[in-house]
């Protein structure tokens, strides 16, 4: 349901386009929310309609994120008629992404096409003469969902999803009868059942949250950072991999003088491989830009290609400061140059030689698995791709979380059907379904209820 | 103008009384048109009222201002709250009424009407003329004027019974059908459709062998439906009891014998019946391995001597019924009285009225009852009063009442009539409502009263005892939540209910929160000051406003939450459509979305939401245009 209260959150300029990305956040609790991502010399909140205020974009664990410009429009003076609060980042997608990604921990949710515009339409932000156009972007809204439907990968998930509010739907019928007919003669469900079923939906929703990653990379590429002290061998291996790879989706130069970005496509998954040739982190900078891409580059990345040269031997320092940056499993550590070794020892890592072409076999294996997991997808899994279905699963997940709570603190039925019934309903956002005599046709066709 | 009223009712079940003495109420003339007068409020089917999801809506309609609650006070011979061991709001009021004394109330309420005036005529036409209704004509040649008509006949429009293959006309056993009215109706452009619903035999009393059956007694402490009857010489009749007994594989051989002559299995009957209220032959053969049915017999009045056999409706040949019946335990010399059966009739798919009950066709003609669909005494005194005061309100110049799902299950009943329809007898039922937590019988007047004040039907003196309480209510929530209670206080009583022990002090509400801890349980322990102590002592004796209290803070969570998705919902809710949007011109609609919006002329974005077949951009596509 399109719930004009929520606050909600999307990229108001293009894709990876310019070198400049904003953010636009629009709702009652916009301010609230990007205050809670954003390190700057004041509070937003405490801070004046139409400012803009320099500072830093944080995660949950206070890492950094990146440099941003932050402007204020409160209601009625914005673009929607709400509160809104502008975000300008570098226009790396991974940055936007991660911001969003970070928003949307936050009780918001992404727009729907068109959504900003109908929201300024309805606060009489836009002219009526409008109209027409937005009732376009929304109608295209519904085409675009249609031929989604036709796409294979929503066809599973779709059914996936549809089993488990199946099943749902047969829990809380079990439920209901207790409290619609606990004058008839029908067993009703015992608490450790009820307990069983819920979380055997839990465990399913949680193998649909598991795909997003999976999903992501099907739909967006897996972003491999290729970092390394200089003369390790970083662009050989690059160029290895661009020669190794079957297909070479494109070759383009990087949006900034120092980052190569390459597209690759291995078994069917696309691989974004940024190189950071040329930049070197701390200790050996100069220039602050160059830490601040190549940190940027580390955070974003799915995966971090750590290479290392045996001679020079492996760089724990440099492991240590990729730590602070990002997790330990998406780190591969490599040691290039096995072909010039004579060493015995050429240590820990995957061995490789970006020249003669040895052990890259087992990288990209590795790669491959570090992205996909040891999950075994394949064509006929169910697979979450679309970051609303994400958040729908999420929400359904939580809601039977506060179900499993009310059951153990032994509440009534009827409360722990709210949490059903809420969970119910955010899986029927997925697919469209929401209705309310779902419950009681099952009660009727499944029990013998009635004097 | 002479022979008019301003309202005809037509039909005087128990929509059609509510709808007369609310029009009357509110200072309109009202005709009640029967074909007998004393058979007002007359229960065609089981002696009860109330049970699950009903039993919310009798406390609804009392807190309106209707008269069912009052009369099944002074005619209930067994009263029970049903779900109990559940959350406050699934309890339920029941009673077992004495089925002559219910009826002989009724009567007496509205022949001592002074607005009303019972005519004993069958209606065959409605009149209407330029989209407006006129009046009726009635069997006898008369033509009756009034500026609204409440069409409230229950299962008489082309009623037809059926036991075994043999059929009768009629709208109730040993009564006449109506004829006519549905076929004024269609000239006028209604749609009709055929419904069904079935009754059990009825035993001789003095037959059954009642030594060997389960007992089912009423509550220790009965409590009265109304909110305005004097508890002190409650119940005002003697309290009797019903018993159980079971059909068996031997009871199910029997009958099997009769499905040949099955009006159902041989398609006979045409109508729909519900689902929720299966005849016997129908559990038979849709639930094969269930070996036994649970059957209630159920008193018919303290002096009648009848039994009414509930969980046995059935339509087979009445020597099938006869025979069946006596392989039942206790049943074994039973007399039957007269056999069950069922009854088809004619309903008007209830999309074709607003949310006030008033066609969308026909202004100034409302349905009520049956005749949208519903079953059950229950639904029907509800659209009843929703009619009756909807049409007196647009002749005196009020404002129209349409109650919302969030407020009451009236709301839900009537929102689920216009906005689903229904192509089977339509029941409430407590998981219909998505605000169920706070719909609770014990809070209808804190819900309603304010409209039933509002309308004329419910004394200021009531209304102002509400407001009072609502005001105690509001400071005792806010002392619960400031007010401590000191562990050196309460912390032998923990331990010695064996509960965990808290650390300095805790606020009444906290502990409250606890699923072991009542409220007046924790209000002992109340020793701040002396006048808190004072007030926690004046708390623990006023019932009324304790019971509130603590279901507000011990399902603070829940009922917020509740709270929280009404907001949400508020801004849907209160943009209003016109009757008058043309849907067919608004291309960017689905096509399905379309259709339906066209079919049922939703009154707010919110009513959209809810039609089956209108997508969210429907609605986001709805919200641009209404703007324009």
């Amino acid at each position: 349901m399109i719930h004009l209260e929520d606050t909600i959150t999307a990229m108001a300029t293009p894709n990876g386009v310019g070198a400049i990305s904003i953010i636009r956040i629009s709702g009652n609790k916009a301010i609230d929310v990007a205050d809670s991502i954003f390190k700057g010399k004041m509070h937003i909140t405490d801070a004046n309609t139409h400012t803009v205020h320099y500072g830093k974009v944080v995660d949950a664990q206070n890492n950094f994120i990146d440099d941003v410009l932050l402007t204020i429009f409160k209601a009625p003076n914005s673009y929607t008629g709400e509160d809104v609060i502008e975000v300008s980042c570098h226009g790396n997608p991974l940055i936007g992404q991660k911001i969003i990604d970070l928003l949307l921990e936050k009780d918001v949710r992404i727009a729907e096409p068109g959504e900003f515009t109908m929201r300024a339409f309805l606060n009489n932000r836009i002219d009526l003469a409008q109209a027409e156009a937005v009732i376009d972007i929304i109608t295209s809204r519904s085409d675009a969902s249609l031929r989604g439907a036709r796409n294979q990968l929503d066809g599973l998930l779709s059914n996936s999803v549809s089993i488990l509010r199946n099943s749902l739907l047969d829990t809380l019928s079990f439920l209901e009868l207790e409290l619609d007919f606990s004058e008839e003669d029908v067993e009703f469900v015992a608490k450790d059942e009820l307990l069983k079923k819920i979380t055997l939906i839990i465990k399913k929703i949680d193998e649909l949250l598991n795909s997003y990653r999976f999903g992501r990379v099907i739909r967006d590429g897996v972003n491999v950072a290729i970092i390394g002290k200089p003369n390790v061998g970083k662009s050989s291996l690059l160029n290895y991999l661009l020669k190794e790879s079957r297909a070479i989706v494109s070759s383009t130069p990087g949006t900034t003088r120092d980052v190569i970005r390459e597209e690759i496509s291995i078994d069917g998954v696309l691989f974004k491989l940024f190189d950071t040739a040329g930049i070197r982190l701390s200790e050996d900078i100069i220039e602050k830009e160059g830490v601040r891409r190549s940190n940027e580059a580390i955070v974003n990345s799915d995966l971090v290609l750590f290479v290392n040269d045996v001679e020079q031997g492996y760089s724990e320092d440099l492991y240590d400061e990729l730590r602070q940056l990002t997790k330990e499993d998406r780190i591969i550590t490599v040691m290039n140059k096995i072909d010039l070794s004579s060493k015995s020892d050429l240590g820990d890592g995957i061995k490789i030689s970006a020249k003669t072409g040895e052990g890259i076999d087992n990288l990209i294996d590795q790669m491959k698995q570090s992205t996909l997991g040891s999950a075994n997808y394949s064509e006929k899994s169910a697979i979450v791709s679309n970051i609303r279905h994400f958040q729908c699963l999420c929400s359904a997940r939580n809601s039977l979380s506060d179900a499993i709570v009310s059951v153990n603190q032994k509440y009534s039925g009827e409360f722990i059907a709210v949490d059903l019934r809420n969970a119910a309903d955010f899986l029927g956002e997925i697919i469209g379904e929401v209705t309310s005599e779902d419950v009681l046709n099952n009660i009727f066709s499944k029990f013998c209820v009635g004097k | 103008m002479s022979n008019g009223y301003d309202i005809i009712v037509i039909g005087g079940g128990h929509a059609g009384i509510e709808a007369a003495h609310a029009g009357a109420m509110m200072g309109c003339d009202v005709a009640l048109i029967t074909m007998d007068r004393f058979a007002l409020g007359r229960m065609s089917c089981n002696p009860a009222i109330g049970g699950t999801a009903k039993g919310h809506l009798v406390r609804e309609v009392d807190a309106l201002g209707g008269i069912m609650a009052g009369t099944a006070d002074h005619t209930g011979i067994q009263f029970r709250m049903l779900n109990r061991s559940k959350g406050p709001a699934v309890w339920s009021p029941r009673c077992q009424s004495d089925r002559k004394l219910y009826s002989e109330e009724a009567y007496r309420i509205i022949s001592n009407s002074p607005n009303i005036e019972i005519v004993e005529e069958s209606v065959v036409e409605i009149l209407a003329a330029g989209g407006k209704v006129v009046g009726v004509s009635t069997a006898s040649g008369k033509f009756i004027n009034s500026s609204a008509v409440i069409l409230s006949s229950g299962t008489f429009l082309n009623g037809k019974m059926h036991t075994g293959l043999v059929s009768t006309t009629g709208g109730r056993y040993g009564e006449k059908p109506s004829l006519g009215i549905t076929e004024s109706l269609s000239r006028l452009g209604f749609l009709s459709a055929r419904l069904k619903t079935g009754t059990p035999p009825r035993l001789k009393k003095t037959t059954i062998n009642w030594e060997i059956l389960e007992e089912q007694a009423g509550d220790d402490s009965p409590q009265p439906f109304s909110y305005r009857t004097d508890k002190s010489v409650f119940p005002f009749l003697p309290q009797v009891s019903c018993f159980i007994t079971h059909t068996d594989d031997s009871v199910h051989r029997v009958l099997e014998k009769g499905f040949d002559n099955s009006p159902m299995f041989t398609g006979l009957i045409k109508g729909v019946g519900p689902r929720y209220c299966p005849s016997i032959e129908d559990k038979i053969v849709r639930f094969s391995e269930k070996r036994q049915h649970q059957l209630f017999l159920e008193p018919e009045g303290l002096n009648s001597d009848q039994i009414y056999l509930n969980g046995f409706s059935t339509s087979l040949p009445a020597n099938i019924q006869f025979e069946a019946l006596r392989k039942i335990k206790g049943l074994e010399n039973v007399e039957m009285v007269r056999p069950g059966y069922a009854v088809e009739y004619d309903y008007f798919p209830p999309h074709q009225v607003d949310l006030t009950l008033e066609t969308k066709k026909i202004a100034g003609l409302y349905f009520a009852g049956q005749v949208n669909g519903t079953s059950g005494y229950e639904e029907a005194a509800a659209q009843g009063l929703v009619a009756g005061i909807n049409a007196a309100a647009k002749i005196i110049g009020k404002r129209e009442l349409v109650i919302r799902r969030n407020e009451a299950y009236i709301g839900v009943l009537i929102d689920d009539l216009v906005g689903k329809s229904t192509d089977e007898p339509y029941r409430m039922f407590t998981s219909r409502a998505e605000y169920r937590l706070l719909l609770r019988q014990d809070n209808a007047d804190r819900r309603l009263l304010k409209y039933g004040y509002e309308y004329g039907l419910i004394d200021k003196a009531i209304y102002n005892e509400l407001k009072e309480r609502e005001i105690i209510i509001s400071k005792a929530v806010n002392f619960c939540n400031d007010t401590k209670i000191n562990a050196n206080f309460i912390n032998a009583h923990l331990n010695s209910r064996s509960l965990s022990e808290i650390d300095s002090t805790e606020t009444i509400s906290k502990l409250c929160k606890r699923p072991e801890l009542g409220l007046s349980e924790v209000l002992k322990f109340v020793n701040t000051t002396e006048e808190n102590r004072l007030f926690a002592r004046a708390l623990m004796e006023n019932d009324l406003v304790l019971e509130q209290v603590e279901i507000e803070l011990k399902y603070e969570g829940y009922l917020k939450r509740q709270d929280d998705m009404i907001k949400k919902l508020e801004k849907y809710e209160s943009t209003s459509i016109p009757l008058t949007l043309n849907y067919q011109s608004i291309k960017a609609l689905s096509a399905e979305g379309r259709e339906k919006l066209n079919k049922i002329k939703p009154r707010s974005i919110g009513q959209s939401l809810r039609i089956s077949g209108v997508t969210h951009s429907d609605i986001a596509v709805l919200l641009v245009y209404l703007k324009n």
